[in-house]
């Protein structure tokens, strides 16, 4: 039966929520614009300052856009452009820090660096005739002390993080329990407290060596526990980026587990290694608690690692702040400077890192 | 695995003749700042109690800015942007602790001053925000929001690989049935990784417990037990501070008992590193099969890790790039090609 059912107009239409109101596409903008113009006025009255005027701006801005859309269009709408707001917000909120510090201590330390201070060590002058102590400020103690101690831990902690991720790539078998707990077992590490690992390594030189064990070394023994597990996990995240094709096609070809790890998964994996390596090198050199712990502090020019304190750069910026000279200013100056060098430190380290990570890239397509 | 005993080993070895001491009549423990203690654990519970409530406050303030990043790098931000927007968060992992430190001391100090006179004024019946307002900002606040900082680049970077490994096809699914961006990512993206995102928040937390110079360069504190975020010289301690702050001046025993402590810090730590890992793991052993492959492993937790990989995916990805135009450029020559023939056919 094919009756004809002629559609009914409904008497009172219903509003269709697909072509019913929508704002205008550059609303965000406009709103945007409008929020920062309002709290500058706002903040105008009552006097003004940069972080003020942003957080204010922000929250008129997520305000108004709430309230903009939830009249012109549905409320789902609404809470769809607030979250978006809100969390560009969180993610601007992030950079705020990141900018700061640097800036931070760029221009703090800025004036502190010059060649004398990198060059000289620091000490404290007396001059004969006006009486007077003078604190001579200079970091190269602190340099070498840093160079030396993050050199020996990562003397250690290098082989032993990449045999022990080989180990879990290639030898383990997923499911073996041995791999299955060293895996949980590196994971749990990275979360031990730098600060532990620094009274460790005390601990374990004031039995060996007895009280007063503070040496370059033994932090060293400090920052590789923390390092350690920070190689294996990435040196295991590069090798297992190497296709599995690779491995098969080499033992197709009669060739050992051996000779298959040296001659084609880690020079696949070199690149990723290097950088990982470094990166891990550039978080822990700028560890200052087991440092602080193992090696205490000094002023003095040190470079036997094995025999008494040993000046670092995050020490020295920790030690100039808390535990002043008599010149309180010149030493927080030099808390500095220290700082300074160490983030440019850290930074050539991370660049080296890119680098690295562009030059051994392995060619052709992978 | 022989290092983490040995840590353990050590630190009980070290910490024992501290602990069984008798404390009130030790005349090395009564004085310095081990000073007026009738035990072991009466000194150590404040302590305990610092380190979880500045963890407590920065895990508040971190976390849902932390989430926030994620979900902005993961599903708002343009694409060709999000890789260097996450590079730029990871960044934050890069600056050594104690620069943190000093920047705290000179910039969020003083930053958060009006802040605490404001909370203080109008909730100061709130005993958060109760008692005397400090004047120079040392208060257990600013370290938090110091902690916060510190830990946000770990929460985002783990919270931020789930979320981009939620399944294509549901959050699709969920656009198609008229979802916004915002209903998607609540009917598919949280429920996907709500066990890595919790599991990202107690690595935080761990984090923001082992933090040890920020919180010694910027809280004045005592060894008490107070909720009050605002105060100077009433803050509790936390005991890595504690540690730092004490160790050089510590006679042997005392010292001693500062490593009692660590040790108590590293049970909780590890307890905490532990509890994150188990529940990704027992998340991923529930789900169906598919989810186990993705989740039963986190994605690295420490900030170079993450930095490592990306550097390394991200050439690839430019590889693949390269390769699939190739490709394009390949078939529309071979399409053409085919026409060419026809054409010569016809």
């Amino acid at each position: 039966m094919s009756a004809t059912i002629t559609p009914q107009k409904p008497s009172n239409p219903i509003a269709n929520t697909l072509t019913s109101g929508q704002l205008p596409r550059r609303i965000e903008l406009y709103v945007l614009l409008g929020a920062l113009a309002l709290s500058a006025v706002l903040l105008l009255l009552i006097g003004f300052n940069i972080a003020g005027w942003l957080v204010l701006a922000a929250v008129i801005y997520l305000i108004a856009l709430g309230i903009l859309s939830s009249f012109v269009e549905t409320r789902r709408k609404a809470t769809d452009r607030v979250v978006r707001g809100l969390v560009t917000v969180a993610f601007l909120l992030a950079l705020a820090p990141l900018i700061s510090t640097l800036y931070t201590v760029v221009s703090k330390g800025i004036g502190v660096i010059n060649w004398n201070f990198i060059t000289q060590t620091s000490a404290s002058v007396f001059d004969p005739d006006t009486l007077e102590v003078t604190t001579q400020v200079g970091a190269w103690q602190a340099i070498v002390g840093t160079l030396i101690i993050t050199g020996i831990a990562a003397l250690i902690s290098i082989p032993i993080g990449i045999l022990t991720a080989i180990y879990l790539v290639e030898y383990a078998q997923p499911k073996q329990w041995l791999a299955r707990t060293v895996t949980f077992l590196v994971d749990v590490m990275t979360g031990i407290p730098s600060i532990v690992a620094g009274l460790f390594a005390f601990s374990l030189f004031s039995i060996i060596v007895g009280p007063k064990a503070f040496s370059g070394f033994s932090a060293s023994v400090a920052l590789s526990v923390l390092m350690i597990p920070i190689v294996v996990r990435s040196c295991e995240e590069m090798l297992r980026l190497v296709p599995m094709d690779l491995r098969e096609a080499s033992f197709a070809l009669g060739v050992s587990r051996f000779s298959t790890i040296t001659k084609i998964v880690l020079p696949t994996a070199i690149a990723g290694i290097v950088t990982g390596v470094m990166l891990a090198i550039a978080r822990v050199i700028g560890e200052t608690a087991p440092i602080f712990m193992a090696a205490s502090f000094t002023d003095n020019f040190n470079s036997n690692p094995f025999d008494g304190p040993m000046q670092t750069l995050p020490v020295m910026a920790y030690t100039g702040y808390k535990f002043p000279g008599q010149d309180i200013a010149a030493s927080n100056d030099s808390a500095w400077g220290a700082a300074l060098l160490l983030v440019i430190l850290v930074v050539i380290l991370n660049l080296i890192a890119r680098v690295v990570a562009k030059v051994f890239a392995p060619k052709g397509s992978r | 695995m022989v290092i983490l005993a040995g840590v353990a080993l050590f630190l009980i070895i070290q910490a024992v003749p501290a602990i069984v001491a008798d404390w009130p009549s030790n005349g090395d423990l009564n004085e310095g700042p081990t000073a007026g203690f009738a035990n072991f654990w009466s000194y150590v519970g404040p302590l305990i109690w610092g380190t979880l409530f500045a963890s407590a406050i920065a895990l508040v303030i971190g976390a849902p800015i932390a989430i926030g990043i994620a979900l902005f790098i993961s599903h708002y931000a343009p694409r060709r942007l999000a890789g260097a927007l996450g590079y730029l968060v990871d960044l934050l992992a890069a600056v050594p602790s104690i620069v943190f430190g000093l920047w705290g001391i000179i910039v969020i100090r003083p930053f958060l001053l009006p802040l605490s006179e404001w909370l203080n004024t109008y909730l100061g019946w709130i005993p958060l925000f109760g008692g005397t307002v400090s004047t120079t900002g040392s208060t257990i606040l600013a370290g938090g929001v110091v902690l916060a900082v510190m830990i946000l680049p770990i929460i985002t970077s783990i919270s931020r690989e789930i979320f981009l490994q939620t399944p294509r096809l549901h959050e699709e699914a969920a656009l198609a049935l008229g979802a916004t961006k915002w209903e998607m990512i609540k009917l598919a993206v949280f429920p996907y990784g709500r066990s890595g995102v919790i599991s990202a928040t107690l690595l935080g937390l761990g984090r923001a417990l082992g933090e040890t110079m920020a919180i010694a360069l910027i809280i004045s504190p005592a060894i008490l037990v107070s909720v009050r975020m605002l105060t100077e010289g009433e803050n509790s301690q936390t005991i890595a501070a504690n540690i730092a702050l004490n160790f050089p001046i510590a006679t042997t025993l005392q010292r001693e008992a500062l490593i009692g402590t660590g040790l108590l810090l590293f049970v909780i730590s590890l307890a905490v590193n532990m509890l994150a890992r188990v529940i990704a793991g027992r998340a991923g052993a529930s789900a169906n099969r598919k989810r186990k492959a993705m989740l039963a492993q986190l994605p690295p937790s420490d900030p170079s890790t993450v930095l490592a990989v990306d550097d390394v995916l991200a050439k690839r990805h430019e590889a693949d790039d390269a390769r699939a135009e190739e490709a394009s450029v390949e078939q529309t020559e071979s399409e053409i090609d085919e026409e060419k023939r026809k054409g010569t056919d016809a």
